[in-house]
């Protein structure tokens, strides 16, 4: 309560304030969202400097060394071809926010497209996209991946554009729903009765209108992103090796699980907890966006 | 001021902004056509304001929104013409009514707290609704302001930046006007604007309206329900009935001399001006026919007092005085 009047006292006082400033402070002071915001933090910042503070290149075989328990030479110790699992483990990070970043994006930038032109165009053009969108969800991720990897070959760009066409239709349907309600509000109607042309109501009046639940759904995309890539990779059907991955990691480490459990444990702690983290910002930036939270 | 006022049907229409003629909309359902608007006329004189009274549902939107060119796409114009500064509307391309829409004919609409955008600034809003004007951000800004403080917003430096759920309803249907007016129209459309307001707010648009008015030196369109408001602003007024407009005159003429049984009833239904203390409001016997199958004749027939053999012919559009005209059979004896 007392936080809230703090809060509402920078408005009254007559102080502009941003709606993203708002929110983001909202995030921080929620325990959960604050959680969130330090995993994704850490994941993020270990990932772009995975050159600088990796002990060691992560490709680099040292046979002689391989197997190692942990140590302070090797934090996570060293897998079978005695490379430092520390090491592959940030890199396999730098993996994970590209796929989760470009595909996400991507699939955002797909989403809005398409729901903007279903929401707003004629309706048989909705019925067309809706059919399209529709028949990309009934089919089942893996088989999906599975075929388009048999005809690609598995690589980077396959795992990307397997997760940005399995996840255009999420964005797509929730653009295409809110456009639907907005686009007979009486605001809308009152910016064409003042002339504005179809682009400029759906730029400027429908997105901003939209962002809101989509940044929630891309938040919990990101941990579902990072579960596919290394889930392929894992399977041997996405990242090629050597090149560190979670999922590379977690496949090499799987052989010698009875002997060496600290390779699964290494690659399979950061998904756990980069998962959490999203999950955690993603849930809190709902409780924040939704204005039924938010008046009260 | 009355004296301009007494000039015929004719002469009216050489002077008009607007002139819609034997505009007739079907809209498409599922049980079946609706006629929502039957030949109907309306006129606009420049630089006067004109009332458009009637009934819920009698098609007073669909007027306006066929004049705007904004109908749902169910809509369909069977016939007619809008005329436009000598341009008529249905002739035009959409990017010609757009370029029309906003910087000519400009609406304020009737609900305030669903009319701006609720996501962005009034700033952002203000500012991109010039967008016709190549102009400076800091300048369409400035303008801006200076709209707001026309409309009577207290402290517009600053409010500016607020979120339209940051102001009351008065204030923000100061806003949606301060928005219609930016490019300086020459026709403001304003469906219901007080509607959704208390009294005192009520008030006060309108005498902001009447004193724009004379600042714009435009022509308003001024839809409403309410009798005694249009007697208050307007020049002239046309009441509505079942989508026809059964009879328009000056203000002095409908309300002195009403001529159309519906106008008679809809005065004596006005609880402004009920003389004598009772215990039941009076109202119109019936009920509003159904616009998917209509009788023949004349619409008010089922509920007029005055029904007579000839009522089940559509009554023309008689004139009972110079610019004061009825769509009603007992006008033609006289």
């Amino acid at each position: 309560m007392s936080a809230q009047t703090s809060e509402l006292a920078p408005a009254l006082a007559g102080e502009p304030r941003t709606a993203l400033a708002d929110a983001l402070r909202r995030v921080v002071r929620d325990p959960l969202g604050a959680l969130g915001s330090a995993l994704v933090l850490v994941f993020v910042l270990s990932a772009v400097l995975a050159p600088w503070i990796a002990p060691y290149e992560p490709n680099a075989i040292d046979v002689p060394g391989r197997l190692q328990g942990p140590s302070l030479a090797h934090w996570l110790g060293t897998d079978n071809l005695g490379r430092d699992v520390f090491s592959r483990v940030l890199f396999g990070g730098r993996i994970a926010l590209t796929v989760a970043l470009t595909a996400v994006g991507l699939s955002l930038a797909a989403g809005i497209l398409l729901g903007l032109i279903a929401g707003y165009g004629p309706r048989w053009l909705d019925n067309l996209l809706l059919l399209l969108l529709d028949s990309v969800r009934a089919f089942p991720v893996v088989m999906f991946a599975l075929a388009v990897i048999t005809v690609v070959g598995p690589s980077l760009q396959t795992v990307i554009l397997v997760v940005v066409v399995t996840s255009i239709p999420a964005y797509a349907r929730i653009v295409r729903t809110q456009t639907l309600s907005l686009r007979h509000t009486e605001f809308i109607l009152a910016e064409r009765a003042l002339g504005a042309g179809v682009p400029r109501i759906l730029l400027v009046h429908i997105l901003p209108n939209v962002i809101g639940p989509l940044l929630i759904l891309a938040s919990m995309e990101i941990p579902v992103v990072i579960t596919i890539e290394a889930g392929l990779s894992f399977l041997g059907l996405g990242v090629r090796p050597p090149t560190p991955s979670w999922g590379n990691i977690l496949s090499d480490g799987y052989a010698f699980i009875r002997n060496t459990p600290w390779l699964v444990i290494a690659g399979g702690i950061p998904v756990v907890l980069t998962t959490l983290g999203f999950t955690f910002l993603g849930e809190t930036l709902r409780d924040v966006f939704d204005p039924r939270l938010r008046r009260d | 001021m009355y004296s301009t006022r007494g000039c015929g049907g004719t002469e009216a229409a050489l002077d008009a902004l607007l002139e819609v003629r034997g505009l007739s909309v079907d809209f498409h359902t599922p049980r079946g056509r609706v006629h929502a608007l039957r030949n109907v006329d309306l006129s606009v004189p420049r630089g006067e304001i004109v009332g458009l009274v009637g009934e819920s549902g009698c098609g007073k939107t669909t007027l306006i929104s066929a004049v705007m060119q904004l109908l749902a796409d169910n809509a369909e114009i069977r016939a007619g013409e809008i005329t436009f500064d000598g341009r008529d509307l249905l002739q035009l391309g959409e990017g010609e009514l757009r370029s029309l829409r906003g910087d000519r004919i400009a609406m304020v609409f009737q609900d305030p707290m669903s009319a701006l955008n609720p996501v962005l600034p009034i700033a952002t809003q203000a500012i991109d609704i010039q967008y016709r004007e190549r102009l400076g951000k800091a300048e369409k800004r400035r303008r801006a302001i200076d709209m707001l403080r026309r409309v009577g917003i207290p402290d517009p430096e600053r409010r500016i930046d607020r979120y339209p759920h940051e102001f009351s309803g008065g204030m923000r249907q100061r806003i949606c006007i301060a928005l219609a007016l930016s490019a300086g129209p020459d026709l403001l459309i304003a469906d219901e604007p007080t509607t959704a307001l208390d009294v005192t707010l009520e008030a006060q648009i309108i005498a902001l309206l009447r004193a724009l008015k004379d600042e714009m030196r435009g022509s308003i369109l001024f839809v409403s329900h309410h009798l005694g408001l249009v007697a208050e602003l307007c020049d002239r007024v046309s009441v509505m009935y079942a989508g026809e407009v059964v009879e328009s005159g000056t203000v002095r003429d409908i309300f002195h001399r009403p001529q159309h049984p519906y106008t008679q009833a809809l005065l004596l239904c006005d609880p402004a001006r009920i003389e004598e203390a009772t215990r039941e409001l009076p109202t119109i016997e019936g009920e509003v026919p159904s616009l998917i199958d209509l009788a023949r004749g004349c619409v008010f027939r089922p509920r007029c007092s005055k029904a007579f053999a000839r009522c089940t012919v559509s009554p023309p559009l008689y004139q009972a005085a110079p610019g004061h005209v009825a769509r009603c059979h007992l006008l033609s004896h006289g």
